[in-house]
């Protein structure tokens, strides 16, 4: 029984990582049918800026407490991504705006791999130690289950953002108006929508997720590395894909489905397979769970079919 | 009569078909009027070129004394052209209430950051833009489906909410194409009385139609198009003794093609 709570905790740490992350993926193939494949990369950007800010804190005022240092760093790596985001839109997609999907899909990849060499390039080849500013000292509020200080945070930050999404979305002008985008551009556009605006605002809503993703991720793990938003971000989008990609709700549904998949995949897949294979394979998961979504109900939990757009 | 749209010699090619040639027409403040033809005269074209979504080859349309800017949509929006689509081009998977509400977005003026603020001005400004919404579904007589999502309106009230969209952009024209199209003889009816019922509230109309009986029965004055070209404007009881319309309804109209 305690292994099964342990499993449940541990997914929903993992799930709502993901699930931010997604929710970039989603928000973009919603307004554009575009799969930003960079986006997995901006989480590798947000944690290697908050990085760098710590680093620097830590040099002009080692005496700050870990939680002022770790909101400042935030609030560097948030508008860093945003920045980002907005420059790969306006430099790499929206001149592909009116080219065949490919182009876009390869330019995509062509992006991540140009951030994962800008960022080997700035901070090196190796694994830096991410300090764990909040403490990872388990406790236990239930005899036997595990949850440390920091991953309660994940869950809670992940959990506000994902409402505060939600309420921009179906709430306001702003959301409104994205949600006409996605739609149809051109009539949007005749309801005095700015277009251009609104897409660029959904890539940089998506990369301030994304930037806020790898910082927790990095402070779990207590480790950073130019290449580590890859993994994350395909699994973020196979969440988005099982959730029914273009659908907000469905993105956080299939992060976190996704999340304990893995979670007890690894938890039990020793026993299930007699020793054959152990934890370190969780990873397939995964990646069969994308396969067969794609293959029995491409639409997702709750969304469109990816073959029509993608 | 005061002008309110003047179009000067549209000209619109699209490769070797000449779509309008030299088209102008004057529509006074007030009016509705009728812009009617056979299929492929070119009536679509003509919204088309004066809504902005293709530039005109040659020509120039006046609106309200100053010239429009041609190619640039929302610009004509903001000028006071509001138009509807022959087929149907809702917000589909937006509320009714929504649809109209995103019509009205042009007429707002809160930022990105009054909305993640949600200061006074932004709060003040989304109620009366909801508020608005639902009059204006009222007006158009569909406000028991605010809530419902647009696609699964019926087509007539979903022509109803394009119109009812159409309005919150607080247009001084209104272009309507082909609202009558799919709908029976009561709903024609309910769409004769809703633009009549438009007019009295001093919005002046263009109306693109193919039911003659609605455009004769509605219209104030009505211009036709053949082949590109205009072949008669006046009053709709001139208009039918015409022998060149007459003609052109008839398939004798080959003499006005080049």
């Amino acid at each position: 029984m305690e292994i099964f709570l342990q499993q449940i905790v541990n997914g929903l740490v993992v799930g709502s990582v993901y699930a931010l992350v997604a929710l970039g993926y989603t928000m973009v193939y919603g307004i554009l049918g575009l799969i930003n494949f960079a986006h997995g990369d901006l989480v590798m950007v947000g944690a290697l800026t908050a990085l760098q800010t710590m680093m620097f804190l830590m040099g002009v005022a080692p005496g700050m407490s870990p939680v002022a240092m770790l909101t400042l760093s935030l609030l560097v790596a948030i508008p860093v991504c945003m920045l980002l985001a907005f420059t790969m839109e306006r430099l790499a997609y929206r001149p592909l705006r009116n080219a065949p999907r490919l182009a876009p899909l390869i330019t995509a990849i062509g992006v991540s791999f140009l951030l994962q060499t800008l960022a080997m390039i700035v901070w090196g080849r190796n694994y830096h130690t991410f300090p764990q500013l909040i403490s990872t000292t388990p406790v236990q509020p239930i005899e036997g289950v595990f949850i440390t200080p920091i991953q309660i945070t994940i869950i809670i930050v992940s959990a506000l953002m994902m409402a505060g999404l939600i309420l921009l979305v179906t709430k306001t002008k702003l959301g409104r108006a994205m949600r006409a985008t996605a739609e149809n551009h051109r009539v949007a556009a005749l309801m005095g929508v700015d277009t251009n605006m609104i897409i660029a605002l959904t890539f940089v809503i998506g990369a301030a997720l994304a930037a806020v993703a790898g910082v927790m991720f990095a402070s779990n793990y207590g480790i950073a590395h130019y290449g580590m938003g890859f993994m994350p971000g395909l699994k973020a989008f196979t969440a988005a894909v099982l959730g029914g990609i273009g659908n907000l709700g469905g993105a956080m549904l299939g992060g976190v489905v996704l999340g304990l998949v893995e979670s007890f995949g690894a938890g039990y897949i020793e026993q299930a397979t007699f020793g054959f294979l152990n934890s370190s394979y969780q990873d397939i998961f995964a990646f069969i769970i994308l396969g067969l979504v794609l293959i029995f109900k491409p639409t997702g939990l709750l969304g469109e079919r990816v073959s029509d757009r993608a | 009569m005061i002008t309110l749209l003047e179009a000067r010699n549209i000209g619109k090619r699209f490769g070797g078909l000449q779509a309008l040639s030299e088209v102008s027409l004057t529509i006074r403040k007030g009016e509705v009027y009728g812009l009617i033809g056979p299929n492929g005269a070119g009536k679509t074209t003509f919204f088309n070129v004066l809504t902005g979504a293709y530039t005109p080859d040659g020509g120039e349309f006046v609106f309200n004394g100053a010239p429009l800017p041609s190619g640039k949509p929302h610009l004509v929006v903001t000028q006071g052209i509001a138009r509807t689509f022959q087929n149907i081009r809702l917000f589909r998977e937006l509320t009714a209430l929504e649809n109209v509400m995103a019509g009205h977005h042009i007429r707002t003026t809160a930022g990105v950051w009054g909305i993640l603020t949600q200061n006074k001005h932004t709060v003040e400004e989304e109620r009366l833009t909801t508020e608005r919404a639902y009059e204006l579904l009222k007006y158009v007589g569909i406000e028991r489906f605010a809530t419902a999502t647009a696609k699964n309106l019926s087509y007539g009230d979903q022509r109803r909410l394009e119109i009812a969209r159409a309005l919150a952009t607080e247009p001084q024209l209104l272009a309507l194409d082909e609202p009558a199209a799919g709908m029976n003889a009561t709903e024609t009816g309910q769409l004769k009385h809703l633009i009549e019922q438009i007019r009295g509230d001093g919005i002046t109309v263009l109306l693109i139609e193919h039911d003659v009986k609605l455009v004769m029965g509605l219209c104030d004055r009505v211009a036709v198009l053949d082949f590109g070209r205009k072949i008669a404007e006046d009053v709709p009881a001139e208009v039918q003794k015409n022998e060149a319309v007459i003609g052109a309804y008839l398939g004798g109209g080959h003499k006005h093609a080049h």
